[in-house]
């Protein structure tokens, strides 16, 4: 048996002259959650199509499950699920008739393919809503029929594109939830996102993917230390008082504080996060400093980029780019 | 997991062709449950037939006249099973554009089921909606006086001529679905569909029309199918002598076979290129 669910070496895809995938690398263990966490126009929705036998790579080789993507797609395709960056159902069917298609078209006889889109009905908490029309759906029941779709096999390794973009915080929790209990039964997931919070929060392992290849990869806590983790971020009330604040910020920072002087604000990664936020508070305070708002806060994707590129995250991108899901 | 094992990699050709028919019924199950919830489609896709039989039929009917004689309303039946049928690629178009634009099609092409069978169920699936379409259609013809007075044979060919026209225009419709972006842009394929289907002999003689339009009309393959169904039916015919117009039954199957023959490649070639 392979030990990788997920071998990816040197891929390369062109779309004329724009470089998707530029020399992509990856390497995913069995049986654990990867995230792929890049920008819009990274790559990443590319590298999900060519690991999924969508479209043919243009250099570079690819395996899932031990098998490779060119040459075997068609045993490829029985050992993966995939849920597309739009929640890919029939609009026009219900829930319940969704799942039994997709049931007999995984080559499931027909009494088992209703059996198991019960289960799935079940599993991902849409029996109430089975017999009704999918354009009566919340965007996360979509989702969630999108993901019970997807896993209809029980597949080896699952591969996830944005599956929370759109999506409330409610319905991101219920995405959330589904993709751990799958995990516990052993599937592997790529899940590509655009937010950190969420590779953070799922992931066991993050590639961070810039300009169609891998710039950075680990286990989140040393890609969080890497990008120096959390943030402690003060804003002063008087712009005078800024460098005083840097210098209170810097006692406990884990690297040199940024300062935005528009803003008033300091801010600077941190790793002791609430013993850090207590003492510039109180030191604050002693020393008369007054302040607008003082917190914690994630890195953002930007920081992130900013850190590990040296550059922001690419904003060339067309902004027609759609981003919402139906 | 309770999910079954999966199925052995290396299938033999028998196994392979049985899962190809197996996936094509699945979606021709798909597409007939389309046109059970979603009853008004039916009503819209009818409504324009329906509603110019009513018109030419009665509101115009009397100015209309069909040249070496014969009642409009006998010769206009024929022509609005025509229509219907080169209509039809429309639907197709849509709902190819919609399952690539929705992201069902990259759905179908990540699973292990047979590639062709999303194409073949869709064919199969589009040819019982237009036999459904003609039932309907006919069933309101005879309800306002049209007759056929061929026998049943001649009926029976007429109709299958219809279908086989819709059939070689299926080809198209895939080949125009995968080509436009969206499902909006699909909508105005209809400014393709509607000079197609009136353009033609289904309303009248094309010897009536300007003489350039009146040559497209003549090598309309809508109108050798309509004119072949309508000596098949025993309807009027108003034909001239145009090589054209005298071998309509000869081309009503010709320029199917060569439709077929033109497109279903290129169809099969414009699905390969998804993987681009
Ligand atoms: N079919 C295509 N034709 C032309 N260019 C494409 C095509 N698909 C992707 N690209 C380009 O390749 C680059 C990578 O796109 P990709 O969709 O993989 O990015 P992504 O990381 O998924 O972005 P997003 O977060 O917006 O989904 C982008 O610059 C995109 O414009
Ligand atoms: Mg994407």
């Amino acid at each position: 048996m392979p030990e990788h669910a997920i071998l990816a070496e040197g891929i390369r895809k062109n779309y004329g002259e724009k470089r998707a995938l530029d020399g992509f690398d990856l390497q995913v263990p069995k049986g654990m959650v990867y995230g792929l966490l890049g920008p819009n126009g990274a790559g990443k929705t590319t590298a999900v199509r060519i690991l999924t036998t969508l479209v043919r790579l243009d250099g570079g080789r690819a395996e899932v499950a031990g098998l490779d993507v060119a040459t075997q797609a068609r045993q490829v395709r029985r050992r993966i699920g995939l849920a597309g960056q739009h929640a890919a159902v029939d609009e026009i069917l219900t829930g319940r008739q969704n799942l039994r298609m997709f049931g007999r078209l995984f080559h499931l006889g027909k009494k088992r393919a209703a059996e198991r889109a019960e289960e799935l009905l079940e599993q991902f908490d849409l029996l109430e809503a089975a017999d009704k029309g999918i354009k009566t759906y919340s965007g996360g029941m979509r989702r969630r029929l999108d993901l019970a779709a997807s896993m209809i096999f029980a597949p080896d390794v699952l591969f996830l594109d944005e599956p929370t973009t759109g999506l409330d915080p409610r319905g991101r929790n219920e995405v959330w939830d589904a993709v751990r209990s799958l995990v516990a039964r052993g599937t592997t997931v790529l899940l590509t996102t655009q937010y950190l919070d969420e590779a953070d929060q799922l992931a066991g392992r993050i590639a961070v993917i810039d300009r169609g290849r891998v710039i950075a990869d680990g286990p989140p806590e040393s890609l969080k230390r890497l990008i120096g983790g959390d943030r402690i971020e003060v804003v002063v009330r008087d712009p005078a008082n800024l460098s005083a604040a840097a210098a209170v910020v810097a006692r406990v920072a884990s690297a040199e504080p940024e300062i935005d002087e528009t803003a008033g604000r300091v801010h600077a990664p941190v790793a002791e996060r609430v013993a850090a936020l207590t003492e510039v508070a109180r030191t604050l305070q002693d020393d008369g400093i007054a302040v607008e708002d003082i917190g914690l806060r994630r890195p953002t994707l930007d920081e992130v980029f900013l850190r590990l590129t040296g550059h922001r995250a690419d904003d060339d991108e067309p902004a027609t780019k759609e981003k919402v899901q139906a | 997991m309770s999910v079954d094992a999966k199925i052995a990699d290396d299938e033999g050709v028998g196994t392979r062709l049985y899962w190809a028919v197996a996936d094509s019924w699945t979606i021709v199950l798909r597409g007939l449950t389309h046109y059970v919830r979603q009853p008004s489609n039916i009503a819209w896709q009818l409504g324009f037939p329906i509603v110019s039989v009513l018109l030419f039929g009665y509101v115009f009917g009397s100015a209309m006249s069909v040249p070496g004689g014969g009642d409009y309303q006998e010769f206009l039946m024929p022509g609005m099973f025509g229509m219907t049928m080169a209509f039809g690629f429309m639907n197709t178009a849509y709902i190819v554009v919609y399952d690539k634009a929705r992201g069902v099609t990259d759905r179908f092409r990540s699973m292990p089921m047979a590639p062709s069978a999303v194409v073949t169920g869709r064919g199969v699936g589009d040819l019982i909606g237009a036999s459904l379409d003609l039932v309907v259609l006919g069933l309101t013809a005879l309800a306002i006086g049209w007759r056929s007075s061929g026998g049943v044979l001649d009926t029976l060919a007429a109709f299958g001529l219809l279908l086989l026209l819709r059939f070689a225009l299926i080809w198209i419709g895939v080949v125009l679905g995968l080509l436009v972006p969206n499902e909006e842009a699909a909508g105005s394929l209809f400014a393709v569909a509607f000079p197609f289907g009136m353009i033609s002999s289904a309303f009248t003689a094309p010897s009536l029309m300007p003489d350039w339009l009146g040559a497209i009309a003549l090598w309309n393959p809508v109108s050798s199918t309509v004119t072949a169904s309508r000596e098949l039916f025993g309807n009027p015919v108003a034909t001239g002598d145009t090589w054209i117009e005298q071998h309509a039954l000869l081309m009503a199957v010709v320029w199917p076979v060569v439709i077929t023959l033109i497109f279903l490649p290129l169809a099969v070639r414009r699905f390969q290129r998804l993987s681009r």
